[in-house]
């Protein structure tokens, strides 16, 4: 099965190309790039007008299998995936029960493959249940697949089976991904903390939470030498923080999420439970930092930090709501306004969601090369279109996007060579 | 001015003229409560439900004589005694209380935004009786509708209210309420209970109660829970108490004719000492009769106010 993808501009953040280029896909892996290629192929695809993207790398999501299917599933997770234009995703341990073990991942890669429209690599727990306790078998959970290690949600407050799970991960080449917050600074806190919580009378989360968890967590990581890749940061002190650790060496990295560089607290007004997360929608100085963070390289990755929640789930009191949102199918648009805002270039945001995230996790991914499998993501920056919860893949509709106006999608998703999502116009 | 709001959910969405039309209508209700016969046949008729999640002697009290004295059917649902303990959800409780057609819900929860929530979903009229840690707007209209029976105007005062600020809805409606009406309005507590942008409400912010309460035309004291000891915010009432407590002794840097506040239930001797809280500077009886004569201009006014009269 041939396929030749003609006239687009293919941005290749990887291989440093940014030029009109052909593409021919063979069996699945890419063959060819050159600026005309003029050879038979079944489909012949013109990309006239549109960016030729490496299939985008989302290296946070929770897919909620097993165990909560009524939020999600690995089909209807990779489908919105796929519509989001990532083929590759990773997803927490946080499922029901979590993934501390080979069988859940070995089930997880499974079912990817048989029915999913992206590939899925699973992160394993830091700590067997999740507990904070032991060690999980990280080595046997590498061998079935696992691309690195986090108790996501319920970060590790024990600095010393911190410390052991840096070294023990390096030793197999592995990353420790955190959820770095201080969860005793958290407390029952449901908002960022400032003004608007205190108007509104909600408990406020303070950035030292935040920020005094990363320190630890870059201290662990340059005392070891272990490598470390910080989650969601939402402060300026997390980016300053890990902009230092870059300088001093350290092997730290970290992603931002589309809902932390796109929104503040003031969203959270009129009690709004899609605006709820952890960690929280912060002030606008935070968002500027996190700006400032994508444009100098400190950020490394935008990350969804997908998660969906039941209707039921999100249909109560502010405080009792569970944390997070869907992000799968506003990433790509939310991304490329940071392109329309002057933030970054596009080869910048581009890069932010590809290959850069691919190098994190260690993945054969997120490039063009020839040689590589063709994961390749069509997108027409130009697209106008609102972002309505009935044209959703997810099959949860948590999200404080509805009704926005966005610009740029992906109208075309090839999974090694086949084709998993097309936009109908 | 005809006022006839849907619901009322909160000061900072009322404005002056408003605030002073429900308390001149409360004015003319004051006089009822004195009577002999102290009920009017006003509200004959409608059904007021009294949904109280959390613990309440004086408000839920206070509600149910006013729609009593109005001749309102009241009903008290208390959350010990509802489906909550079973598992329902707020919205499903409130559906199936509405499914009865009350024409207010009078809520008291311990989530912020609980009536806001409620108002949002429900067609009856939503009062609110205090929600979380946000607001209470019968609360701070009581508490000018007594400043202004004792100081006649409430424009140009210095009010000084303290104690646990952090987890006060009376404050956050006071200092809309009290701002609106042209007051100045000083806060002071521990530093540990004083929430993050409390300026940006509308008040001067004290960490000492001395420099908070000079001057002050009204001095208003906020309960310290009890549960609070020991925790993280105070290391003990006894410290608390010597200062930020109110006693004879710092009362006297306010004014003479200074009048003391306090939303109750008090913990005398903790934030304010028996000889203040009995002196003849404290008008917290005052306080709690008015709550009556405020809480039947609420009911009424929401309920369709003066064309009811002429019906």
């Amino acid at each position: 099965m041939k396929i030749l993808i003609k006239n687009g501009r293919m941005i290749d953040p990887a291989n440093q190309i940014d030029a009109i280029q052909d593409i021919l896909v063979e069996n699945g892996i890419i063959t060819s790039v050159a600026a005309a290629i003029n050879t038979e192929a079944e489909d012949i695809i013109d990309a006239s007008g549109l960016l030729i993207t490496p299939g985008l790398v989302d290296i946070h999501t929770h897919l909620r299998d097993p165990g909560q299917e009524y939020k999600e599933d690995i089909i209807s997770g990779t489908r919105a995936a796929a519509a989001g234009g990532i083929t590759s995703l990773a997803c927490m341990p946080n499922t029901s029960p979590v993934n501390d073990s080979l069988a859940i991942t070995k089930y997880i890669i499974a079912k990817a493959k048989e029915e999913g429209s992206a590939n899925v690599f699973p992160i394993a727990c830091i700590s067997k249940g999740m507990k904070g306790e032991v060690l999980a078998e990280m080595g046997e959970l590498k061998e079935g697949g696992c691309v690195g290690f986090s108790d996501d949600g319920v970060p590790v407050s024990n600095g010393e089976l911190m410390r052991r799970a840096f070294e023990y991960a390096d030793t197999f080449a592995m990353p420790i991904i955190s959820h770095a917050e201080d969860l005793s600074l958290v407390g029952t806190g449901c908002m960022n903390e400032g003004s608007v919580a205190t108007e509104l009378g909600l408990k406020g989360i303070p950035w030292v939470a935040e920020d005094a968890a990363t320190a630890r967590e870059i201290m662990l990581a340059e005392f070891t030498g272990g490598r470390l890749h910080v989650c969601h940061v939402s402060t300026k002190g997390s980016v300053d923080l890990v902009r230092q650790g870059k300088a001093r060496g350290v092997r730290v990295s970290c992603e931002a999420t589309p809902h932390h560089f796109t929104l503040t607290d003031e969203a959270v007004r009129g009690y709004n439970t899609n605006a709820k997360m952890n960690p929280p929608l912060r002030s606008q100085e935070d968002v500027d930092a996190i700006h400032a963070g994508l444009a100098d390289g400190t950020i490394d990755a935008i990350a969804t930090d997908h998660a969906p929640h039941h209707y039921d789930e999100k249909n109560v009191e502010f405080a009792a709501a569970m944390n997070g949102i869907i992000g799968l199918e506003s990433l790509l648009p939310l991304s490329l306004k940071l392109v329309e805002d002057g933030v970054v270039n596009m080869n910048q945001v581009i890069s932010l969601l590809t290959d850069r995230p691919a190098r994190i996790i260690g993945i054969d991914r997120g490039t063009l090369s020839v040689g590589a499998v063709a994961d390749i993501t069509l997108i027409d920056p130009q697209l106008e279109w609102e972002f309505a919860l009935e044209g959703l893949h997810s099959k949860s509709k948590n999200t404080p996007f509805s009704g926005w106006k966005m610009k740029g999608a992906a109208v075309r998703t090839l999974l090694a060579g086949k084709t998993v999502f097309e936009r109908s116009l | 001015m005809p006022f006839n709001p849907k619901h009322i959910l909160s000061i900072k969405s009322l404005t002056a003229e408003e605030i002073n039309f429900i308390l001149n209508t409360a004015d003319s209700f004051k006089e009822i409560n004195t009577r002999q016969i102290k009920k009017v046949p006003t509200l004959r008729g409608k059904t007021i439900v009294n949904l109280f999640f959390e613990a309440s002697t004086r408000t839920r009290t206070s509600f149910e004589i006013a729609g009593k004295r109005l001749s309102a059917d009241t009903v008290n649902i208390s959350a010990s005694s509802s489906s909550v303990v079973k598992g329902e959800t707020l919205e499903d409780t409130a559906q199936n209380i509405e499914a009865m057609h009350p024409d207010i819900i009078v809520m008291r929860h311990s989530a912020s935004g609980a009536c806001d929530y409620l108002a949002e979903r429900l067609n009856c009229s939503v009062i609110n009786a205090g929600d979380g840690t946000h607001e209470h707007p019968s609360q701070a209209l009581l508490d000018a509708f007594t400043i202004r029976q004792h100081k006649g105007e409430i424009k140009g005062l210095t009010v000084t209210i303290a104690g646990d600020i952090a987890h006060s809805r009376v404050v956050r409606s006071n200092i809309y309420c009290l701002n609106k009406l042209g007051a100045k309005v000083k806060i002071a507590g521990p530093r540990t209970m004083l929430p993050p942008g409390l300026e940006k409400l509308g008040c001067e912010v004290h960490h000492n109660l001395k420099d908070a309460i000079t001057d002050a035309d009204c001095i208003m004291m906020l309960r310290i829970q009890r549960e609070r000891q020991g925790k993280t915010l105070i290391p003990s009432l006894r410290e608390y108490s010597r200062f930020f407590g109110l006693n004879d002794n710092n009362l006297q840097l306010a004014k003479d004719d200074a009048i003391v506040l306090h939303p109750g239930p008090m913990n005398r001797g903790v934030e304010i000492s028996s000889s203040v809280a009995d002196g003849k500077q404290n008008v917290i009886l005052d306080q709690v009769e008015n709550g009556v004569a405020v809480r039947m201009a609420l009911l009424y006014l929401v309920a369709g106010g003066e064309k009811l009269q002429d019906s």
